[in-house]
């Protein structure tokens, strides 16, 4: 369906300048490889700057890579970067070309664009907005709506006119739980109909986990791991976190605390801990009895996620993949 | 550089699966055709003059209206006057297609809003020429109550005045090509703005004034200003007996400033659309 081998691409060092500090050469994707099947809903995880965006330009065509093939559907994408948008659609992060248009001239607009003739951009418009609850608001200029109004707005204009990829960046960023499950089920909807295949970039745990079927972790330009997202939590079967919020400081005084301490990642009051199951349940017991429980404001104790995936294969970043 | 440990790396097999070669490439969706693609974006771009032109077109033509006003007390010939009503006209096409389409595709091209056009299948030559063509239809209303209000104000007459529809359309390809090229071209959108604006403050000052007063160099800038070939065709018919061949020849060498401006916009766009 859509496979990726050996994608590189460099980012030129800048120069420094008055007020811009000089930037050095960035690798955002570094031998990626990837095959994405036919009819799955596959995402691409990571934290901010990962090269996940990086790596979406180049499937989608906009941005050519220094090595490596990007192959879709059996057409050479690299080489004929023209053929992506008539073989996918996508859904990027900013919404300005659009963002003056009402929601219907936007659909409409946009399905026209992908080479329908008047009548079926219309009835295509009419069923799209239908679909994801948009009738009511298909007057209103896309500026005028909330950022997840705005969203699904141009989630809809990427549905008109049908392609058998959809690339989607970030789709329910900013959406409420009804807009998002319009969204999964519409992706739902054509994959069952008609085999629609869904490149996702997210770096919302929770959304990866009950939506995707296979994930590609990736860091720092390279993919970590490549699984489904319960094959990749395996991999960390043996560990629980637990999180402990003190009150205002931690019991330091308390010599389990204490040795705690060199173990967790403190942010603030809060205190993160990965832990082997006996441990976990070690340490639950000494913190909520005797001398700690009084310094102890909150704890959880949850099996793993994809973020502790992510943690434990190296990723970078420290702080873990979720937005705050 | 990459501090993944060796062993968490993709060893080709975790990662990739092989699909049969051989297999036949998938047939391509539709791809949009020029006029039917161009009178979409032309249709989405004259939509957004309801909700975010109208204030800056009444700018465009208070300007214009303005500059006559200000010039009511100075000019004394008939033939100055002519200047001052064809060029306060022309600098609205200016005002609105070179400066405002200048920023509006800087703005486009820098919040990453290309990316939307470009991953659809439309030529490019479309999406340039709708959005020059929309802000062209922009100026048609502020260019006309500029040109009446003139004509009234300097007791010039009005018989003439429907060459305004051919000096439109033909001095807005050339000056919204070269506004979307300098939005296209720019690295910066506060470049593209400088630009545009310096476009149309150098319509506005080559424009208005009768030249024949100027030094031998701001007659040559002016002789190079495409906007000046649209004040002279619309100056020459005021007279009794205009020389249709004069005017002729000035509306050609706006198309001709239009046509090699916007297809320098056309590949601008191509260039800016995909890195």
């Amino acid at each position: 369906m859509c496979a990726v081998r050996g994608l590189t691409k460099t980012y030129a060092a800048v120069k420094g300048r008055r007020g811009a500090p000089a930037v050095p050469a960035v690798r955002a994707t570094d031998r990626v490889e990837l095959v994405v099947r036919r009819g799955e809903i596959f995402g691409l995880l990571g934290p901010n700057g990962a090269g996940k965006s990086t790596l979406v330009r180049q499937l989608t065509g906009l941005l050519r890579p220094d090595t490596g093939s990007v192959e879709i559907l059996g057409h050479d994408i690299v080489r004929h970067p023209e053929r992506a948008a008539r073989l996918l659609a996508y859904l990027g992060q900013e919404s300005s070309a659009l963002d003056e248009l009402t929601v219907s001239l936007a659909a409409e607009t946009t399905g026209r664009l992908r080479g329908l003739d008047v009548r079926q951009a219309r009835s295509e418009r009419d069923a799209v907005l239908e679909e994801l609850g948009l009738t009511p608001i298909a007057g209103r200029a896309l500026k005028k709506l909330s950022g997840g109004q705005r969203r699904l707005a141009c989630f809809a204009a990427a549905l008109v006119g049908e392609r058998p990829l959809l690339v989607l960046d970030e789709p329910t960023t900013g959406m409420d739980p009804v807009a998002r499950r319009a969204v999964w089920a519409a992706v739902d909807r054509r994959r069952a109909e008609r085999g629609a295949t869904v490149v996702l970039v997210t770096h919302n745990v929770i959304e990866a986990e009950t939506v995707l079927d296979r994930v590609a972790v990736i860091d720092q330009g390279r993919v970590i791991a490549c699984d489904t997202p319960a094959r990749l939590k395996e991999r960390v079967a043996g560990e629980v976190r637990v999180e402990l919020v003190w009150r205002e400081e931690a019991p330091l005084d308390v010599p389990e605390v204490a040795v705690l301490r060199e173990r967790a990642v403190e942010s603030g009051r809060r205190w993160t801990l990965r832990l082997a199951p006996e441990e976990a349940r070690t340490v639950v017991a000494t913190v909520t009895g005797g001398a700690a429980f009084g310094a102890l404001d909150d704890f959880t104790l949850a099996t793993p996620s994809l973020e502790d995936v992510y943690l434990a294969l190296g990723g970078a970043a420290r702080q873990g993949l979720v937005k705050a | 550089m990459s501090v993944v440990p060796a062993e968490v790396l993709p060893g080709g097999a975790q990662a990739v699966e092989e699909t049969a070669p051989g297999a036949p490439a998938a047939e391509l969706g539709p791809r949009a055709r020029l006029w039917p693609a161009l009178l979409a974006v032309y249709r989405a771009q004259l939509s957004r003059a309801r909700v975010a032109r109208i204030p800056l077109l009444f700018v465009a033509t208070f300007q214009s209206v303005g500059i006559m006003v200000m010039m009511r007390g100075v000019v004394d010939s008939r033939g100055e006057a002519e200047s001052v009503v064809a060029g306060s006209a022309v600098v609205v096409v200016a005002f609105v297609a070179l400066n405002l389409l200048a920023q509006y595709f800087g703005q486009l091209r820098a919040s990453g809003g290309l990316d939307h056009y470009a991953t659809l299948p439309v030529p490019p030559a479309s999406v340039v020429l709708g959005a020059a063509a929309a802000y062209a239809s922009f100026t048609v209303p502020g260019t006309l109550v500029t040109a009446v209000f003139g004509c009234v104000l300097f007791g010039l007459p009005l018989g003439n005045l429907w060459i305004l529809l051919a000096v439109i359309p033909l001095a807005g390809a050339a000056l919204a090509g070269l506004g979307a090229a300098c939005g296209l071209l720019a690295p910066r959108p506060e470049l593209a703005t400088l630009l545009g604006q310096l476009g149309m403050s150098a319509a506005l000052l080559l424009g208005v004034l009768p030249p024949d007063r100027m030094p031998g160099f701001i007659q040559f800038a002016r002789d190079l200003l495409p906007s000046t070939y649209g004040v002279e065709a619309y100056a020459h018919t005021f007279g009794a007996r205009p020389d249709w061949a004069v005017v002729l020849a000035d509306l050609g060498v706006c198309a001709g400033v239009g046509v090699v401006s916007l297809a320098v916009a056309t590949w601008a766009y191509r260039r800016a659309a995909v890195r």
